[in-house]
């Protein structure tokens, strides 16, 4: 708790360090690493406390994106009409695609919400009138009325950090309720949690939609933060880095999620802004490739922190 | 309480329940003895409603229960516990407990309201962890219990739900004689507030519990009847 209101103050003050240093960049980066962490939030709900294999979130997200992106295009661009449209959206997605794919378990249900989120991403660039595969920019970032501009990149920041702050008390709440309880449970053994009472596929479907919808919440800033809905946010790829993060991060960890996008985005900004000469000397092209440094990272997490970046802080043993 | 009528499951070309009709009366305690792969667990299974039923009906207090999901059947008051245990292994004994009770009280439909502070379930959790002599276990672990708790928490589980009619497959699976008598004691205790269906290679536990017996063999009932008591069992 301590430590969760000392990060969030950090994190408060993080973008008035950067102004007074001039370094106004790095308040863009820290709100792309929130917006991204809401995503693997909602990834690991499924992933970490529900143990739903999803590798077809960025479908969710994507259609976030491009609800506001088409919104924005035929002239809505209320924050407070479109961002709920999103995350309606993206439910409503969550719910046919959990509909089908909960049928199936293990491996075939990894495939089967790839596959639904690769047909998605076909559907968007086959979109030609709101920029197929080019995708499709905004006139500008989202409004909100009151006076408030979200084009100000530290307005904007505060804006995506109070939305993360409420995405990770939800989260929290809705781990340790009853609902919470169940989840986990189906997680450790789903016959015999139908065989205690429960209807193991509704809730199930019920943490799929939650989850969707908060994806699809990530969705509408991502298009925001850079005034673009592309088609490579539905692209299974983004599906890959989502499951990343959360992997990275801490899997069923309440701060796992951010972690882990906070770490891959981080050194991804490193590797392509600061070049090392003697590695430049050796391989001049390797600041194009830097999945490779994120893969080598993956491994000695896997190798060495299995349960996440996110248990190193751990003084509780146990998982929440 | 409980009919059977001529049920059937079918693996592949394998029968492993062949026609069987049975009928349980409320209050009794009735074993089901047989060989290894006679099908004893295949028919809890169909009762349950975890393996669907090729043929036949399933009547539970006069109500058609054939086709009905698994969840509804433990709603209607039909619970099981497994042979091969079966339990939430990362969840505390009490913890497995409560979410049995959570069950069957109230909407799990919750999402707000934090389940720890829900003292009702936690002390009628706390009541069965006595029932069943895990009180003083109650904070472990439940992959951390012997074998014989184990086995003690998976009928637990199925006492949480508040079943008219309870099933125990294999209680005494795999248990020492100690761990055995105590689990005979548990179930004898059992006997006065819930109906019982016993599957049991243990001949001493069924020759003491049971009112009547059923002998499954491939799938068939071939007898059922009351065991003469005072007969000594060759086991």
């Amino acid at each position: 708790m301590i430590r969760a209101a000392l990060l969030f103050a950090a994190l408060a003050a993080f973008p008035l360090a950067m102004q007074a240093t001039d370094n106004l960049f790095y308040a863009s980066l820290a709100s792309r690493i929130l917006v991204y962490a809401i995503a693997a939030t909602s990834l690991n709900l499924v992933l970490g406390y529900g143990g739903m294999l999803s590798f077809g979130h960025a479908a969710f997200f994507g259609t976030g994106a491009y609800v506001v992106g088409i919104l924005a295009a035929e002239g809505v661009r209320s924050a407070w009409v479109a961002w709920p449209a999103a995350v309606a959206v993206a439910a409503a997605a969550a719910l046919l695609i959990g509909a089908v794919s909960l049928r199936t378990r293990g491996v075939y249900f990894i495939m089967i919400t790839l596959a639904f989120a690769q047909m998605l991403y076909y559907v968007f660039v086959s979109l030609k009138t709101y920029g197929g595969d080019d995708g499709l920019s905004l006139p500008g970032r989202s409004t909100v009325g009151g006076g408030v501009d979200l084009a100000d990149d530290v307005t904007w920041y505060y804006v995506v950090l109070a939305l993360f702050a409420a995405v990770l008390y939800l989260m929290r709440r809705l781990v340790h309720s009853r609902f919470g309880r169940v989840i986990a449970a189906i997680r450790e053994n789903d016959a015999r949690a139908e065989a205690l009472g429960y209807p193991v596929y509704r809730y199930k479907l019920a943490c799929f939609v939650i989850s969707g919808a908060v994806a699809g919440l990530a969705g509408a800033l991502i298009a925001n933060q850079g005034s673009y809905a592309s088609p490579s946010l539905l692209h299974w790829i983004q599906s890959g880095t989502l499951m990343i993060m959360v992997i990275l991060g801490g899997v069923g960890r309440l701060w796992g999620g951010f972690i882990g996008a906070a770490t891959l985005l981080v050194l991804e900004h490193l590797i392509s802004d600061y070049p090392i000469a003697w590695l430049q000397g050796l391989a001049p092209s390797y600041q194009e490739h830097g999945g490779l440094a994120v893969g080598i990272v993956l491994l000695a997490v896997v190798l060495y922190a299995p349960r996440g970046l996110a248990a190193l802080f751990d003084r509780d043993a146990r998982a929440p | 309480m409980l009919e059977l009528r001529s049920l059937s499951k079918h693996f592949g070309g394998i029968v492993a329940t062949d026609a069987v009709s049975l009928r349980i009366a409320a209050g009794e305690t009735h074993a089901l003895i047989g060989p290894n792969g006679a099908g004893k667990t295949t028919l809890i299974g169909q009762i349950c409603g975890s393996l669907a039923c090729d043929s036949g009906r399933i009547l539970f207090e006069g109500e058609d229960l054939t086709r009905a999901e698994e969840h509804l059947r433990v709603r209607a008051g039909l619970a099981r516990s497994y042979q091969v245990t079966s339990v939430f292994g990362r969840f505390s004994v009490l913890d497995n407990l409560a979410l049995a009770v959570q069950a069957r009280s109230g909407s799990s439909f919750a999402f707000w309201r934090p389940v720890a502070a829900e003292r009702a379930l936690f002390d009628e959790a706390l009541a069965i962890a006595g029932d069943i002599g895990l009180a003083a276990k109650k904070d472990a672990l439940a992959a951390a219990l012997s074998h014989g708790e184990q086995r003690a928490l998976e009928v637990g589980l199925a006492l949480a739900t508040r079943p008219k009619l309870l099933l125990l497959d294999e209680p005494m699976a795999g248990m020492g004689p100690e761990e055995s008598q105590r689990m005979i004691g548990l179930i004898a205790g059992l006997r006065s507030r819930v109906t019982l269906l016993l599957v049991e290679h243990d001949m001493d536990a069924v020759f003491r519990l049971a009112d009547r017996i059923s002998v499954l063999v491939n799938g068939r009932l071939i007898a059922s009847d009351a065991p003469e008591r005072g007969d000594e069992v060759a086991a």
